[in-house]
């Protein structure tokens, strides 16, 4: 049983993560749209992010916020869904976010470098 | 109260559904879009291929689903925001329709888009 101030927490930091994740994922949206409309290319893709502070900056935020915010709602649903409660879990889901960061950081330096 | 479908066949059931629905759909999917754009460490030929492989009629069918998931993850989780920490409004009910019409938007400006 997780004690009630990491719940409390874990609640903040759900909700917190979830007002910047609006922003970020608006802004993603708008960007999806425009990037489709001539078909996705390699070259199109890396012209807009290759060596732009604003973007790295940004979908460096958009990572963290990520990292934070899948793995508590996901840990919600396991324990809702599954029963999976306690120590196991916790330890998952924290290995979970560590990944998102790392892979997801790995993902913006591909496209930003 | 018997907990059947009936208790929860009304419109706030079936947003909370969606939520969870489209949450865990775009959680999975996270570690396989990062995969994808690490490709283009490995030079733009690389990355032009895959994004080659993408436009098959199913995967873009796959791209549709994901981009409803995550505008209505993210109309539906403003909602539940405004809900939480703002004081109770009557504008507040009409939010499940706003937040339907913009996942639809959404969805319709990525297909219209495509195509």
């Amino acid at each position: 049983m997780t004690s009630l101030r990491a719940q409390v927490l874990l609640w903040a930091a759900q909700r917190a993560s979830a007002a910047v994740l609006a922003i970020c994922v608006l802004v993603h949206l708008v960007t999806i749209v425009y990037a489709v409309r001539n078909g996705l290319t390699a070259a199109e893709i890396l012209a807009r992010t290759s060596g732009s502070m604003g973007w790295a900056l940004f979908y460096g935020v958009f990572v963290l916020a990520v990292a934070v915010h899948a793995p508590i709602g996901l840990r919600t649903v396991l324990a809702e869904v599954i029963g999976w409660r306690g120590r196991g879990l916790d330890v998952a889901m924290l290995a979970f976010g560590l990944l998102l960061a790392a892979w997801g950081g790995r993902a913006v330096y591909a496209v930003i470098a | 109260m018997k907990n059947d479908f009936r208790a929860r066949n009304h419109a706030a059931y079936w947003a909370f559904v969606v939520h969870r629905v489209s949450g865990v759909a775009l959680a999975l999917f996270l570690p396989l879009h990062f995969w994808a754009l690490a490709q283009a460490l490995q030079g733009e030929a690389r990355f032009d291929s895959f994004l080659r492989w993408t436009e098959q009629p199913l995967v873009k069918a796959g791209e549709l689903a994901l981009v409803f998931f995550l505008a209505a993850h993210m109309a539906g989780g403003v909602r539940l925001l405004i809900i939480e920490l703002l004081p109770w409004r009557d504008w507040q009910k009409t939010l499940l329709t706003a937040a339907t019409a913009f996942s639809v938007a959404a969805g319709l400006a990525f297909l219209l888009n495509l195509i």
